[in-house]
């Protein structure tokens, strides 16, 4: 045993109260510091058949005689204070026991299960060591992917990408908070175990050549760490040449391409009133589902037109309400009359052979540029994706390979009164049934429909410090007010609480580098940095 | 090694306590001291909680002589008397008994005869009775005519002599004593207090 794991074995204290469903009260022994407890910490339960694994929730100070708060003992005699200290005043963590690790031949099988009881009275707790955390989050294979440490340990923290990859999921955190960081992370995690291809839709061109740090230093984008895995599409050719970003492919988009659904989903950010919306619908009839907004938009003030609104009794200021409403869409460059190529069958053919699509939006960071491609490709996307799926379930071919959809300023597209209707409402609601998921980035999940919210499997949230967006992240998951203070306190890089599907337990981590020369190196060959790790370990046992 | 000292004698005993007669006038073991008698099936240990000094005879109070004398001493050189008029007692609480090298920090089955000899505990012998602060409940749960808080930091402080590191001592029996004490903070803290 090394000398660390002498230190983690140390004995905090025992259990002294407590439920299954609001976890257990420990009692620290007066040898342990309050103050060295940190919520979010690992600890095991030694039980009388089994050990427990938890987190610490919360730390209390107690007094077994409540005078003690009005008058406190004069502590500045060393001998009071040292006295007091552990006996008269105490400190308790509250710890909820997640998974049990019995040592019967069916659970090392099976691994740590979840709770179903609580240890007996004056039980032992220890701090974690790293082994059992090793057992718990399992170590890097072929389908689990290191996402980081555990606060105050070596130990690495495994997500299990293919299980990750097979719902929605979604990254959390208020702006500055690292979530960008993660979110690359995830991507690699998602390439590196080919459990699915991306699909990323970059507002602020963080996530294909290169990005920046808080402290504004360079960090590689993931074409540069994966040359041939990532291709990046571009909307703003220009804005790509000037930051020297070599782009696979320029999309424009065609008015035909354009569907009054679309629209809807802008009439917030185009000014529009809910008539207008709606004479939308008659022109798309008049014109045809294709033809709409190019007519629309080549229309003259004249007779011809009044004539035209009139029949179709489309109001007068209505008229003029849509007009300037879709006007704003002529600044884009990238909506042309007709577009050269079919971008979304571009995309898919990418998708197809295996390599990520990066979609820049360069200067075009505009919400309403945004939602529009977004929505409108990711719709086009998935109704190809749900049109061979169908197929493969049809004839017992092989299913297109999944795909997942990462989303940024998602409670734009997922807030309750637009997520009926856009796409990524349904991707989130069907969940794996068309092999399409979302990777939903967001710092206000507040804005996100609850409905939505309760579909996604993994959730990863940096620090959140709204009371409400705390609480929708939170919604319906057990331990609430547990992991609530847990998550208030996190710090605000590199810390993030994981939580759901793709774990076994609620977990802090410290978020693994990016960045570093290492870091790369380590992305671009995994295998080679564990085959030096296991050699690593090799030489510790020869010794 | 120690030279192990004979203070007294008992002279009235019962299973909680024991009272000694001092060989030597005014010269009683120490406040909060340990004590021992050493009998045939073994040793009871006792706390020093109370010492008098009162003339034998219980009719005859002992009277002012010095208004002539410059010293005190001079009193006892001139009525050599005195010294066997007057003896001084003192009472030790049984907080133990010890059979061969065990220690029980309970009561003996029987308690000490009269004429056991009394003896002050070696430093060595303190140390190895403290190394259980179980005495302490024994301690606190008496019912005496001395403040109980006083005899408590008393034999602390004494007992802490015994030791190289006294503040860790006192510190462990503190800790003890906080327990026993839970819900009695000003108690706790006036005994702490006196243990500087």
């Amino acid at each position: 045993m090394t000398n660390r794991d002498l230190v983690n074995e140390e004995r905090l204290g025992v259990v002294v109260s407590g439920s299954l469903t609001k976890g257990v009260e420990v009692r620290l022994d007066s040898s342990t510091s309050v103050e060295d407890m940190v919520v979010g910490r690992y600890v095991t339960i030694e039980g009388e058949k089994r050990r427990f694994f938890g987190m610490i929730t919360d730390v209390t100070l107690e007094a077994t005689d409540p005078k003690v708060a009005v008058t406190p003992p004069d502590i500045s005699d060393p001998l009071i204070a040292e006295v007091i200290a552990g006996t008269t005043t105490y400190g308790k963590l509250h710890v909820s026991p997640y998974l049990t690790i019995s040592s019967d031949a069916v659970s090392i099988l099976e691994g740590p299960q979840p709770v179903k009881t609580v240890p007996a009275h004056f039980s032992m707790v220890k701090l974690a060591s790293q082994r059992d955390v090793e057992l718990v989050f399992g170590s890097e294979d072929e389908k689990q992917f290191y996402i980081g440490t555990p606060l105050d340990m070596e130990t690495k923290v495994c997500l299990n990408v293919s299980e990750f990859a097979k719902r929605s999921n979604g990254v959390f955190g208020k702006s500055g908070t690292g979530k960008t960081f993660l979110t690359r992370l995830l991507l690699i995690g998602i390439l590196q175990k080919q459990a699915a291809v991306s699909l990323v839709f970059d507002m602020h061109n963080e996530y294909g050549w290169e990005g920046r740090d808080e402290r504004g230093h360079k960090v590689k984008g993931l074409k540069q760490l994966f040359p041939s895995r990532i291709a990046i599409f571009s909307l703003d050719e220009e804005s790509s040449r000037r930051r020297k970003v070599n782009t696979d492919f320029v999309v424009k988009i065609g008015y035909d391409e354009i569907e009054p659904e679309d629209i809807g989903l802008l009439r917030q950010t185009l000014n529009l009133t809910e008539a207008s919306t709606q004479a939308i619908y008659q022109l798309a009839r008049e014109f045809g589902q294709r033809r709409w907004l190019g007519s629309l938009l080549s229309m003259e003030d004249g007779e011809a037109t009044k004539e035209l609104i009139s029949k179709l009794n489309i109001h007068e200021s209505t008229y003029r309400n849509l007009r300037r409403g879709l006007e704003k869409l002529r600044r884009f460059p990238f909506l042309v009359e007709q577009a050269p190529d079919n971008s979304v069958q571009r995309i898919l053919d990418y998708l197809e052979r295996g390599i990520n699509v990066i979609l820049e939006f360069g200067g075009y960071e505009d919400y309403a540029a945004y939602i529009l491609v977004a929505n409108m490709l990711s719709r086009r996307i998935h109704a190809q994706y749900q049109e061979k799926m169908e197929k493969a379930m049809g004839d017992d071919t092989a299913r297109p390979r999944p795909l997942v959809i990462t989303i940024e300023e998602a409670h734009r597209f997922l807030n309750p009164e637009l997520s009926e209707q856009t796409i990524f409402g349904t991707i989130a609601r069907e969940m794996r049934k068309y092999n399409v998921t979302l990777l939903v980035i967001d710092q206000r999940p507040s804005g996100i429909d609850d409905e939505i919210m309760s579909q996604i499997g993994t959730k990863i949230t940096c620090l959140l410090d709204n009371e409400r967006d705390v609480d929708s992240v939170l919604a319906g998951v057990t331990g609430r007010s547990e992991l609530k203070s847990v998550l208030s306190k996190l710090e605000t890089r590199q810390q993030a609480l994981i939580f759901g599907h793709a774990v076994p337990m609620p977990v802090v981590i410290k978020t693994r580098e990016y960045g570093s020369v290492a870091s790369y190196k380590e992305f671009a060959s995994p295998a080679s940095s564990e085959r030096r790790q296991k050699s690593e370990k090799d030489d510790l046992w020869a010794e | 090694m120690e030279i192990v000292t004979k203070v007294g004698e008992v002279i009235e005993a019962n299973t909680k306590e024991f009272v000694a007669q001092c060989y030597q006038l005014h010269e009683p073991p120490p406040l909060g001291s340990l004590v021992k008698t050493k009998d045939a099936p073994g040793k009871i240990y006792g706390i020093v909680y109370h010492a008098e000094t009162h003339s034998l005879e219980p009719g005859r109070h002992p009277i002012a002589r010095g208004e002539e004398a410059k010293e005190e001493e001079e009193i006892f050189r001139n009525n050599p008397q005195l010294a066997k008029l007057l003896c001084t007692d003192f009472r030790a609480l049984v907080v133990g008994y010890g059979e061969g090298n065990k220690f029980h920090h309970y009561l003996p089955p029987k308690p000490a005869r009269i004429h056991n000899f009394v003896y002050l505990c070696t430093l060595d012998e303190v140390r190895n009775f403290t190394r259980s602060l179980d005495f302490l409940s024994l301690l606190m749960e008496a019912n005496l005519a001395v403040s109980m808080d006083e005899i408590v930091a008393a034999s602390l402080r004494y007992f802490s002599q015994a030791y190289d590191d006294q503040q860790a001592f006192l510190v462990k029996a503190g800790k003890e004593l906080a327990l026993l004490l839970s819900g009695e903070l000003k108690r706790l803290n006036s005994i702490l207090r006196r243990l500087k």
